[in-house]
C-alpha cells in the first residue's frame, strides 16, 4: 500500500491497522495528494453546517442506493458518482460521519463491494473531530473530475442475501440491533418507527451483540482486548471464520461488519443488508423470540 | 391536496418550488440556522416541554394559545440540522395562525415541499410526529 498509514499504537493491535486513521493523523494529512476525505452522515444537512476542510459529501440515501430496486448502485453509477466527486481508483479514501460512523462504515462496506483498495475510517468520526475543536469549513470542496473506472460490484464475499442465511445456518450470526428488537418486543429501532417489519424477533441461532458495544463513549473503537472479550468470548464466536451480521437495514451491521473483519480479522464476514426489514416480513422464514438465540432450524 | 394553507405555509412551498432541486438543501439549511433558541421561560423549565418521540434526536415542543392563535416553541440539537429545519418550517407555517387553521393544516406539508426524494423516510416520519403533537396540544388546550 503506497500511502502512509497511521502509526497510532491502538491501531497496531488490530488485524488491519491500515483501515483506521486518527483525527491527529488526518490533521497532518489534509490536502495531501492521493487522499480523498469523504463525509457520510445520516443527517443530510450536517455536512453543509461545516465539514473537515477538503472533504466531499456522500449521501447514503440518494447516492448509494439504486433509485428503483432495493439494491445498491451499479458499477456505472458508482463510476459516474466518484468521477464527479473527483475521486480516483488509486486514491486513499478516509471516511467519517455522524452517529458513531454508522454511515461511514456503510459507505466503506459498499466501496469494498466494488473493490476500492485503500479505504479507511476516521476513528471517532465527526463527533470526535468536532469535540476536539478541529478545523471545519462550510466552503464547498472542488476536486477536479476524474475518470473512475466501471467496476462490477462483487456481492459474493462481503454481502449476504436471504438465501445465504439458509446455507449459513449452523455458523455464527450476529444480531446488532437493540435488545428490544432482538427479543421481538419492537419491530423497529427505538425512534425509527417507519423502518419496521411485520414480525418481531430475530433469526434463530443469532447472538445478540448491539453494535454500540464496540465503541467507547467518544465513539472511537474499543481496544482489541475488549473487542475480543465481547465478540470472541461473550458472543461465542471463538475460532469462527465465517460470520454474518445483520440489523434492520444494514447500516448498524456494517459497523459491526467492520469491527469483525478489520479489527478482529475474522476471515469471512458478510453483512446481510436485507436484515430485519426483509427477514421479519418474509413469508415462512423461521423466527425466534425472546432473549435466547434459539436452535438452528432443522428444515434448512 | 386542497387543504387550506396559511399564507406563510404557501410562501414556504413557493420558495421550495422556485429553487432548483440541487439548491433545496441550501434552502433547508437556511431554515435550520434560523431556528430561534427557546425563550428563557421554557429553556429553564424543560418539564413543560413535550418530547417528540418520533424524532431520533432529542426534539421538544410546546404550544401556547393566545387570543385564539397558536405559538409554537420547538428545540432540536445543532447536530441534527435537518430536524431543526423541519422545526423551523412548522414554526413559520403555524405561528400566529388561528386554532382552526392549525388543526386542519395539511399533513402532507413535507410532500408539498418536494423534499421526499432528498430526505429519508425516517426524517419525514419525525416531521409528521412534530406536526401531530402540535395539533394534539392545540386541540387539548382549546377544549
Amino acid at each position: 500500500m503506497a500511502y502512509p498509514t497511521d502509526p497510532n499504537i491502538k491501531f497496531q493491535t488490530y488485524s488491519h491497522p491500515e483501515a483506521l486513521v486518527s483525527t491527529d493523523w488526518l490533521v497532518a494529512n489534509l490536502d495531501k495528494p492521493g487522499l480523498a476525505i469523504i463525509e457520510c452522515d445520516e443527517d443530510i444537512l450536517l455536512f453543509e453546517t461545516g465539514h473537515i476542510p477538503g472533504a466531499v459529501k456522500l449521501d447514503w440515501h440518494t447516492e448509494l442506493n439504486d433509485p428503483v430496486t432495493r439494491d445498491f448502485l451499479n458499477g456505472q453509477a458508482l463510476a459516474d458518482l466518484l468521477s464527479a466527486k473527483g475521486i480516483s481508483r488509486s486514491d486513499t479514501l478516509v471516511i467519517y460521519g455522524d452517529k458513531s460512523n454508522w454511515w461511514a462504515t456503510y459507505a466503506f462496506w459498499i466501496l469494498k463491494l466494488f473493490g476500492h483498495e485503500d479505504v479507511r475510517i476516521l476513528d471517532g468520526g465527526r463527533a470526535k473531530w468536532i469535540e476536539e475543536g478541529k478545523l471545519t469549513t462550510t466552503e464547498a470542496t472542488l476536486r477536479p473530475a476524474t475518470s473512475y473506472p466501471v467496476v462490477v460490484r462483487d456481492d459474493l464475499e462481503l454481502r449476504a442475501f436471504r438465501e445465504d442465511i439458509y446455507q449459513h445456518f449452523g455458523k455464527p450470526l450476529i444480531d446488532v440491533r437493540s435488545p428490544e428488537e432482538y427479543t421481538g418486543e419492537r419491530t423497529h429501532m427505538p425512534n425509527y418507527p417507519d423502518e419496521g417489519a411485520l414480525r418481531g424477533g430475530h433469526i434463530p441461532s443469532a447472538a445478540s451483540v448491539p453494535w454500540s458495544k464496540s465503541v467507547n463513549e467518544d465513539q472511537t473503537f474499543r481496544i482489541i482486548e475488549e473487542l475480543k472479550q465481547i465478540y470472541i468470548v461473550q458472543a461465542g464466536l471463538g475460532e469462527a471464520s465465517d460470520v454474518i451480521a445483520y440489523c434492520r437495514i444494514g447500516e448498524r451491521s456494517s459497523h459491526t461488519w467492520f469491527v469483525l473483519k478489520y479489527l478482529l480479522g475474522i476471515e469471512r464476514v458478510r453483512n446481510y443488508d436485507g436484515s430485519w426489514t426483509e427477514w421479519g416480513s418474509a413469508v415462512q422464514v423461521p423466527i425466534a423470540k425472546g432473549t435466547e438465540p434459539g436452535a438452528v432450524p432443522v428444515w434448512f | 391536496m386542497v387543504l387550506a394553507l396559511s399564507t406563510n405555509a404557501q410562501e414556504i412551498i413557493d420558495a421550495f418550488a422556485e429553487v432548483p432541486r440541487n439548491s433545496r438543501l441550501e434552502l433547508l439549511l437556511e431554515y435550520a440556522n434560523a431556528l430561534p433558541d427557546l425563550p428563557d421561560c421554557y429553556a429553564d423549565h424543560p418539564e413543560l416541554l413535550e418530547r417528540v418521540e418520533e424524532c431520533q434526536s432529542p426534539v421538544f415542543l410546546f404550544v401556547e394559545i393566545s387570543n385564539g392563535n397558536a405559538q409554537i416553541f420547538l428545540t432540536a440539537p445543532l447536530e441534527a440540522p435537518t430536524t431543526r429545519a423541519f422545526a423551523r418550517l412548522l414554526q413559520l407555517a403555524l405561528n400566529n395562525q388561528p386554532i382552526a387553521e392549525v388543526i386542519k393544516f395539511s399533513d402532507d406539508f413535507i410532500g408539498e415541499l418536494q423534499l421526499t426524494e432528498l430526505v429519508s423516510p425516517l426524517r419525514i416520519r419525525g416531521m409528521h410526529g412534530m406536526l401531530a403533537r402540535i395539533k394534539r396540544q392545540v386541540a387539548e388546550k382549546t377544549k
